[in-house]
């Protein structure tokens, strides 16, 4: 399988040329950089090329321009659906309401048995045990936003105590935040032993590690903190809690999608992207999924390397899907609301 | 003698209170009735009609739940701007329907006094078409006229403007939002009317206004699981009766007339339903 052939520009540290095609490289490899400092983390960090904002963004904009005709549409609906992490994140979540949203993640659409199962269900860690009842036995995972999600400011006692209860009560997937006050404030290091630590009281289950990159500010930024997730141990790098203003961009998912192609082909190991908050419409989804085509290449369109965080965008999925059945625009209320 | 250039105006659609280019790009000539060029007018596409249900959809329970004052109000108000702007809308309807200077101000004096009318319908229709009923035990029982929701109206192709407002404010009264397609060949003056309906406080979605080719336009809206009711008179027996087919598909509301229809209860009863409410004497 090949990454798909796209002009571009390499982050790889230390490294200047990269060739147009390669095979995607899953062996591990010999010099992976195993940072032991707080310096030499800087080091590599600093060695990552800058982001051309300009670039991106004209990038991602072309990108989204690019029709999906009728045969392929339905079968990127279908795998959009299959990538979607079903999320409620409200105050007033209840143990009903998580309960029909899992009934929901294992059959989007009861009357369509083609129809396939979200990826995984998306909660507060006191509802993780509800939710493990309902999907007990199915392939839909349970995904706890932890660490004191969305600010991240508790201590580190309390955010590892909310990550390892949330394991025990059944979470195979655990969407962390990252401390962005001590990364815009360069303290690094922190950052990276707070990936460590809670990617060690995960255990067994994957780790999310959420950069808010509405608060990154810079393209630079979300580059930096995209490889220092993946150095410190992170399964999957996710765009945003979705808790602020401004939530993933494409050219924000570009610029990832990037970091995790040249993490790959450098150290060897395969990281996973989500993107989340504002995503809510079939057409959205289907920019996204061209640009990590495009990006990272066809391996990575696959539930298992990429992911939408998201809950309305399941309903208008199924109803595109039910329009390219029907060949008529569908009611909203088709579908049960979430 | 002037040499000011000429500032060349652009027809385009009326979507959620904006006035988008057709999501398409196209757009096509409109001709006077004498045959000479009148417009560039924006071709509606598929994709229009779809994203002005969605605007129809997302206005019309707020529209509904005004006081059925307030929407007298706003609709008056439409009539204030076309009168306003008379002599503009009189020259468009001439060019259009190929009429003289007097008969059009007489078509534009009797769209205007039309939309003062279904003004005054808005507080009117629950009284006139609703009712307390005597039932057979200790309950007041009222029926209470509703609007169906969203509303599709393919509008009459000769009259551009009387036959227009007809039928788009005729459901818009009792509270539906409206996706219009406009007179294929006789556009601008509908088009005017919703440039109109932006300046009189109508919330944006309640109208929508599509030109384009109404062949094209017109099934997509009939076939669309989310309109409640379709106005079908715009379109002659063969091709009507195809789409009341497809709008049963959907179980739609259909109404249908003659070319032409004066303002007519029959309109404003067609895309209403009625509630049925039962409460307890005394309590």
């Amino acid at each position: 399988m090949f990454i798909a052939s796209v002009g571009r520009v390499s982050t790889v540290p230390l490294r200047l040329v990269v060739p147009d095609e390669i095979d995607v490289v899953i062996a591990r490899s010999t010099d992976a950089p195993i940072v032991e400092s707080e310096a030499q983390l800087r080091t590599v960090l600093s060695s990552l090329s800058g982001v051309d904002a300009v670039g991106v963004e004209a990038r991602a904009a072309k990108l989204a321009t690019r029709s999906i005709k009728k045969s392929t549409k339905m079968s990127a609906i279908d795998m959009a659906i299959s990538m979607v992490d079903l999320t409620t994140l409200e105050g007033a979540d209840t143990p009903g309401r998580v309960q029909s949203l899992c009934t929901k993640a294992l059959r989007p659409d009861p009357r369509d048995l083609t129809v396939p199962s979200v990826a995984a269900v998306c909660v507060y860690p006191d509802l993780v045990a509800q939710a493990r009842r309902t999907l007990a036995g199915s392939a839909v995972a349970v995904a706890a936003v932890a660490t004191a999600f969305p600010s991240g400011r508790a201590s580190m006692a309390v955010k590892l105590l909310d990550v390892r209860e949330a394991v025990a009560a059944g979470a195979d997937e655990i969407d962390m935040v990252i401390d962005r006050g001590a990364f815009l404030s360069g303290r690094l290091g922190q950052v990276y032993e707070e990936i460590v630590a809670v990617k060690e009281a995960c255990g067994d289950a994957h780790l999310k590690v959420i950069l808010e990159t509405g608060e990154l500010v810079t393209y630079d930024n979300v580059r930096r903190a995209s490889w220092l997730a993946m150095l410190a141990g992170a399964d999957f790098i996710k765009t945003s809690t979705g808790k602020v203003g401004v939530n993933a961009t494409q050219p924000v998912a570009l610029v990832m999608l990037e970091a995790v192609r040249d993490f790959a082909e450098t150290n060897g190991r395969v990281v996973g992207v989500k993107v989340a908050g504002g995503i809510r419409t079939t057409k959205d989804a289907m920019k996204y999924l061209v640009i990590v085509n495009e990006t990272a290449g066809s391996a990575w369109l696959t539930p298992q390397r990429f992911r939408f965080g998201a809950s309305s965008l399941l309903n208008d999925l199924l109803m595109q899907r039910l329009k390219q059945q029907r060949g008529a625009y569908v009611r909203p209320d088709e579908f049960s609301g979430d | 003698m002037s040499d000011r250039l000429d500032v060349r105006k652009t027809y385009k659609l009326l979507i959620n209170g904006a006035f988008p280019r057709s999501e398409s790009g196209r757009t096509y000539e409109v001709l006077s009735e004498h045959g000479d060029f009148l417009a560039n007018v924006a071709q509606g596409s598929k994709k229009d009609v779809r994203d002005a249900v969605v605007a129809a959809r997302g206005a019309q329970t707020k529209w509904s739940s005004a006081s059925a004052y307030n929407r007298g109000q706003v609709i008056y108000r439409l009539a204030e701007m076309a009168e306003s702007r008379r002599a503009e809308l009189g020259e468009h309807v001439g060019l259009a329907e190929g009429l003289g200077a007097k008969q059009s101000a007489k078509s534009v004096a009797r769209a205007i006094d039309r939309i003062v009318w279904y003004a005054g319908w808005t507080d009117k229709i629950a009284q006139v078409f609703g009712g307390a009923n005597p039932v057979a035990g200790p309950f007041f029982n009222f029926s209470v006229p509703k609007a169906c929701g969203v509303v599709g109206v393919v509008a009459p192709q000769e009259s551009s403007l009387e036959a227009f407002v007809d039928a788009v404010l005729a459901p818009i009264c009792s509270g539906n939002s409206v996706v219009a397609v406009a007179s294929e060949r006789r556009p601008t003056p509908s088009v005017l009317l919703g440039e109109m309906s932006a300046t009189a406080d109508f919330p944006p979605g309640v109208l929508n206004i599509l030109t384009g080719a109404t062949g094209e336009l017109a099934p997509i809206l009939a076939s669309h699981e989310d309109v409640d009711g379709i106005d079908l008179s715009g379109l002659d027996e063969v091709v009507a009766n195809e789409l009341h087919a497809l709008a049963a598909g959907s179980i739609k509301r259909v109404y249908r007339s003659g070319h032409d229809a004066p303002a007519s209860t029959r309109r404003l009863r067609a895309f209403i339903e009625t509630a049925t409410v039962w409460h307890t004497i005394g309590q």
